[in-house]
């Protein structure tokens, strides 16, 4: 089984790279676009072949390690 | 006063801090390595400038869960001083021992230079020896020194004297013209609870020798001498 995290800054949290992104999509000519969030995704693959299971496991590796739940949030998606 | 300093790899202002201890106090300072499940006794803890583990997943991440880690939150447990400085900062809050998150400069750019700070609390072992409101220059060079905190957290700092030192602006005034990274409230160095444990952006131990040009940061070695001797 695998899973994705991906961990985005939390809203509220200023997010200097997405603003920059945003710059440069609005430099590029690319009208519409609002703000602009950046985050990171980490792909896991996971011996645990139950759903429920891996889903604990990988909510107890988010609330260790993988984000900092300060200043982000995190979703999983098990796939 | 005897003194440990961390060492993760990329650690590289091990050797300054060490320095700097060692001259104010006498005592050869202990070099640990990220693997060490055990410290000597001692009376401070180092946890130095760098980028520990290539500042992997996020600054400090890595650092904060390595095995050196649970000992020196043991110790902290039990008053030992604990100071961490720029990436050691880093460290301490993503090990839980000071609260927030030091994250992106708000220019997005690595600032190198000598910066102005206001020193907000003098009562503590680290920072006694300074006067309250001293205007000070200290340098830092870092990336991701933008801190911030929720909204209760900042509340609990700022209430309980724990906002160690302040950026300002050349005269000695804090705002935002004098903030460097953008950090909230201009925070460039906290407390925890019982003000045992402090991290700080800034780098003390490039403003100790008068070789430096700048020994702004001595009065902070010499505090920690007095209060553990």
């Amino acid at each position: 089984m695998k899973a994705k995290v991906t961990v985005t800054l939390k809203h509220g949290v200023l997010d200097p790279q997405g603003k920059a992104i945003g710059h440069a999509l609005q430099t590029l000519g690319f009208d519409g676009v609002g703000e602009v969030r950046q985050g990171k995704l980490i792909e896991l693959e996971l011996e645990e072949t139950d759903a429920a299971k891996a889903k604990a496991a990988v909510e107890a590796m988010c609330q260790r390690l993988l984000a900092n739940t300060v200043i982000e949030n995190y979703a999983i998606e098990l796939v | 006063m005897k003194s440990a300093v961390i060492v993760f790899p990329g650690s590289n202002c091990e050797r300054d801090i060490a320095v700097a201890l060692e001259q104010v106090s006498g005592h050869k300072t202990f070099h640990a390595w990220h693997r060490d499940t055990d410290l000597p006794e001692v009376d401070v803890i180092a946890v130095p400038g760098g980028f520990s583990y290539g500042d992997y997943l996020r600054c400090g991440a890595m650092a904060a869960n390595s095995p050196v880690m649970r000992v020196v939150k043991e110790r902290a447990a039990k008053g030992v001083k604990v100071i961490g400085v720029c990436n050691g900062f880093q460290i301490l809050t993503e090990a839980g021992l000071l609260p927030g998150a030091l994250i992106r400069n708000q220019s997005l750019k690595y600032i190198c230079k000598t910066v102005d700070l206001k020193v907000e609390n003098t009562d503590s072992a680290f920072t006694r020896h300074y006067t309250p409101g001293q205007h000070i220059g200290i340098p830092v060079g870092h990336g991701e020194g933008n801190y911030v905190a929720d909204e209760e957290t900042l509340k609990r700092l700022e209430g309980d004297g724990r906002v160690a030192f302040r950026y300002t602006d050349a005269n000695g005034v804090v705002n935002a013209a004098g903030n460097p990274n953008g950090a909230t409230n201009n925070i460039a160095g906290i407390f925890n609870e019982t003000r045992t444990v402090l991290g700080m952006m800034p780098h003390p131990e490039r403003a100790f020798d008068p070789q430096h040009g700048n020994t702004d940061g001595r009065a902070l070695f010499t505090s920690l001498l007095e209060s553990l001797s």
